[in-house]
């Protein structure tokens, strides 16, 4: 098939940006989205043209590297991935827009490439179990029951693509956040740090300056793995009761 | 420059030998060798630092576990963060010699299964202390909250897997790696957040500093603004993973590189087994020349799919109309007590046979079929959903095929190396003071590496192995000399890497780097992938030096140095593939017997099977690098097998 892109460029993170127009031709149903950019980089090259810039990796949907706004919604039209979205989802002689993360807290670096690096300090603050190497007691010495850790697996599931915020008209990252603290709160191995859990990682990702909830629920929709809405509600209640524990003490 | 010599006529050096096991009962060495190791006094070790690359499990693993002894650990990764290691796409499980099945496992058992698995050609000593870890890894996984597939009564659940017949991989549906990977970076994140590691992502090694003979160091250069920067320590840990992707086409992440490993290797590692390279039998089939990598599908779907192709050469039937009579299920036929349930390599050949034979399926004859519809008749298709549904998912999305209905379509692909930096038992390479860890080296898995077990050895090497032995060269080589850049070995390993860089920017010819990379997979794929023949390889070893001469005339890499240059980072990773192949190529080409997933076609039994030549090659080879295109120097390890001894595998 044959499309005309509308590409974000930009040189770097102080220079200003622009949409570009491509055309591009010979592009099969059976490409995913990346494949095309890497066509359309190919082309680019031998002109002599700086390529597109996107991140990347594993291409099958769980490092979570990939990501772009395309036609205006995060990791476009299907629930997945950037890099597992396939180009039978598109038309012959379609436009489509694409763009990187748009957020406050996701600065652009490059073209289609953003700095996500606010997400690792998130975690830093508490999206752990403090267990030092060699110190742990025999596996099933604490049976943790199957619904709770079928729950803790469904938001461990979160690959940290940033879709959720991208979407998000507050740029909020209350899904994210919500997805770690709620893997962890749940297991009897994660109760020790339950409450500063809570407490800090809300903290941390508050003085990143994502935007706070209004539970518009886009995230949702656009997370390629399906943490659910929900999350948030469970998030707020764990830092509530964490709030009162801690005030209390 | 010396003149080039013709790069097929190495030589052979002295042998290579495992100084660090210890001997006596295998059992015993591994608590031996950690009583024996020097130590560093706890108030001693922020005195030191410690470079560690990569942040995969091994890694990621190792820098939180040194950080948490209370080392310094500087930590660099290319990607934007540590999470992304491309450990994180591991699906299927990790093994352990728990027993929890009671069904008959122990670490003896594991030992022996791995051993044989990798069909003899690692290190006993190697193997045996990994058992022995796995047990304790399913401990500190389950403690740092790693949510494991459990039980209703909420105990820990096990599934089989390829080469073995015992229930010991643990896994957390089909996305253990990304769970495991993710209770690492958890780990190391605390440490980063403490100030005990300081981590550099979106940094890429390029070169290693050796100075005065031990490793001191990196030359890293920062992806986002291009400088180029150097690093020190007193120890340096490569956990790089492996070099799948010089094949172009694999099921590793797209910027998964040899780079750090192949830079080592130059600076006087050697590097062993490098023609050990895994095909895994249950791929996606490529859909086109667009194909920019290729997606697995888990091991684990043999233990409820069934493998077929038609009896009949050139059966373009749908698979629905072609009656149960008419289908070769020839895994179950070949091999009937251990069936679709057979090791990677002996399933992987298995695929290529009945597709030569022109009874292949889909597009050009490449793939045969994983069928689920006896497993969906038996389970329901609601058992099969809870176990592979995400699997399943991928595999729509991908083929736009809905697997319940119709048999997947699989063919082998590459998928991991078991070659690598040859290691001691301390896992320390050639250069004193470089450690390889994970995929990165070569020590455990032989000749073919059993499905479960990266995870384990990854996680083994990361948060057991190495942060003991790497104690006894710290404590034994306490570094007082500070070194920096005005060091002549530094300078000109910096001016080395600023020199390439400068040159692949100014070529500006008519090729892409993606042209020439997907040139040299292709050829390694045609004559070093499934089946090897002296023929093939030669032909091979006389192509490489013309497109490596073609590289430097033609490549186009647009842009500067001082910016976010993806080009120039696949640019300078493929300058090193371009020398990896080769010495691939050679490795392949010496060993003229076949083992593991190394098939020499000159060496089959009457059945088709690899014929393995012991009394010749039961040895590592261990490769030192000359220079560029010059034959290189082989070192030998002699293999010694006192607990399992070697004989033809049987799966049959």
């Amino acid at each position: 098939m044959r499309l005309t892109l509308r590409v974000w460029r930009q040189p770097d993170a102080d220079a200003p940006g622009a949409m570009v127009t491509y055309g591009i031709d010979g592009i099969s149903e059976d490409m995913s989205f990346l494949e095309m950019l890497d066509t359309l980089n190919e082309e680019l090259i031998l002109k002599g043209d700086e390529p597109v810039a996107f991140d990347h990796d594993c291409r099958e949907g769980i490092c979570g590297a990939c990501g772009v706004v395309i036609n205006g919604d995060a990791h476009g039209p299907e629930r997945t991935t950037t890099c597992q979205l396939h180009m039978r989802h598109f038309n012959d002689g379609d436009t489509i827009d694409v763009e990187p993360w748009r957020a406050g807290a996701f600065p652009v670096v490059k073209d289609l490439v953003v700095d996500r690096s606010a997400f690792d300090r998130i975690i830093g603050a508490g999206g752990y179990i403090t267990a030092p190497t060699g110190a742990a007691p025999e596996a099933h010495a604490t049976p943790v029951p199957k619904p709770d850790a079928d729950f803790a697996f469904e938001h461990a599931e979160c690959i940290g693509c940033g879709a959720c915020v991208a979407a998000c008209p507050n740029g909020s990252a209350m899904l994210f956040t919500s997805a770690k603290i709620n893997h962890l709160n749940v297991l009897p191995q994660g109760a020790p740090e339950r409450e500063t859990r809570v407490l800090d990682m809300v903290a941390t990702m508050d003085e990143e300056g994502f935007g706070g909830c209004t539970l518009a629920g886009e995230c949702a929709t656009a997370c390629p793995k399906g943490i659910p809405l929900p999350s948030i509600a469970a998030m707020n209640k764990e830092w509530l009761r964490a709030t009162r524990k801690v005030s209390r003490s | 420059m010396n003149e080039p010599t013709n790069y097929a006529e190495y030589t052979v050096g002295e042998p290579i030998a495992d100084t660090k096991a210890p001997d006596g009962p295998v059992a015993e060495r591994w608590n031996r060798r950690r009583f024996e190791a020097k130590l560093v006094n706890p108030a001693n070790r922020r005195k030191h630092t410690v470079i560690v690359v990569g942040t995969g499990l091994a890694g990621g693993a190792a820098g939180a576990t040194l950080a948490e002894q209370g080392y310094h650990v500087v930590q660099f990764c290319y990607q934007d963060s540590p999470r992304r290691a491309h450990s994180i796409a591991a699906q299927g499980g990790i093994n352990a010699a728990k027993n929890y099945r009671n069904d008959g496992d122990s670490i003896q058992r594991l030992f022996y299964d791995t051993v044989k698995g990798g069909d003899f050609r690692a290190r006993e000593s190697n193997v045996h202390r990994l058992a022995e870890v796995s047990v304790e890894i399913i401990d500190q996984c389950v403690a740092q909250g790693v949510p494991f597939a459990r039980e209703y009564g909420g105990l820990l659940d096990t599934r089989s897997f390829g080469g073995v017949q015992v229930s010991r991989t643990f896994y957390a549906r089909g996305q253990t790696g990304q769970q495991l990977l993710l209770g690492a970076y958890q780990a190391l994140s605390r440490q980063i957040a403490a100030g005990a590691v300081e981590m550099h992502p979106r940094t890429e090694m390029l070169d290693l500093l050796v100075v005065d003979g031990r490793a001191r160091g990196i030359v890293a250069r920062d992806l986002i603004t291009g400088a180029v920067s150097t690093y020190f320590a007193d120890a340096v840990v490569l956990a790089s993973g492996g070099y799948g992707n010089v094949f172009y086409l694999s099921t590793n992440a797209k910027n998964s590189n040899a780079t750090a490993i192949w830079r080592a290797h130059r600076r006087g590692a050697h590097f062993a087994n490098p023609c050990f390279t895994q095909i895994h039998p249950t791929c996606i089939p490529r859909s086109g020349d667009h194909q920019s990598k290729l997606t697995l599908m888990s091991e684990s779907l043999r233990n409820d799919g069934r493998i077929w192709v038609p009896k009949a050469r050139g059966d373009r039937r749908p698979p629905a109309e072609i009656p149960e009579d008419e289908r070769d299920y020839y895994l179950e036929r070949i091999y009937p007590s251990f069936g679709n349930l057979v090791p990677r390599d002996i399933a992987s050949r298995a695929a290529k046979n009945v597709c030569d034979q022109g009874r292949g399926v889909g597009p050009g004859g490449q793939g045969v079929y994983l069928d689920f519809a006896d497993a969906i008749a038996r389970l329901g298709r609601k058992a099969v959903e809870e176990k592979y549904g995400n699997l399943f998912e991928m595999y729509e999305r991908i083929t736009a095929e809905n697997p319940y209905e119709v048999p997947m379509r699989i063919y082998p692909a590459i998928h991991y190396t078991m070659g690598g930096l040859w290691v001691d038992y301390d896992l320390q390479t050639t250069v004193p003071g470089l450690f390889a860890i994970g995929e990165a080296n070569f020590s455990d898995h032989g000749a073919n590496r059993l499905g479960a077990s990266a995870l384990m050895q990854g996680l083994a090497d990361g948060y057991f192995v190495l942060p003991s032995t790497i104690n006894d060269y710290l404590a034994r080589n306490p570094h007082h000399d500070e070194i920096d850049d005005s060091h002549p070995e530094v300078a000109e390993a910096v001016a080395d890497t600023e020199d390439r860089l400068r040159l692949l920017l100014a070529v500006d010819g008519d090729r892409t780097p993606d042209s020439f990379h997907k040139e040299i997979g292709e050829l390694l794929w045609e004559h070093c992938g499934m089946a090897r023949t002296d023929e093939g390889l030669r032909k091979v070893l006389d192509r490489i030096p013309q497109i490596r001469e073609e590289f430097w005339r033609r490549i186009k890499v647009p842009g500067t140095g001082e910016q976010l240059n993806q080009s120039l980072e696949k640019a300078n990773r493929i300058v090193d593939y371009l020398e990896l192949a080769e010495l691939m190529c050679l490795d392949a080409l010496h060993r003229a017997e076949s083992c593991g997933g190394h098939f020499r076609e000159e060496s089959q039994t009457e059945g088709g099977e690899a014929a393995r030549r012991d009394e010749e090659f039961s040895y590592a080879a261990a490769w030192e690098f000359t220079g560029t295109g010059m034959a290189p120097v082989l070192h030998k390890e002699d293999l010694v097998f006192e607990y399992v001894h070697p004989t033809q595998r049987s799966y049959a």
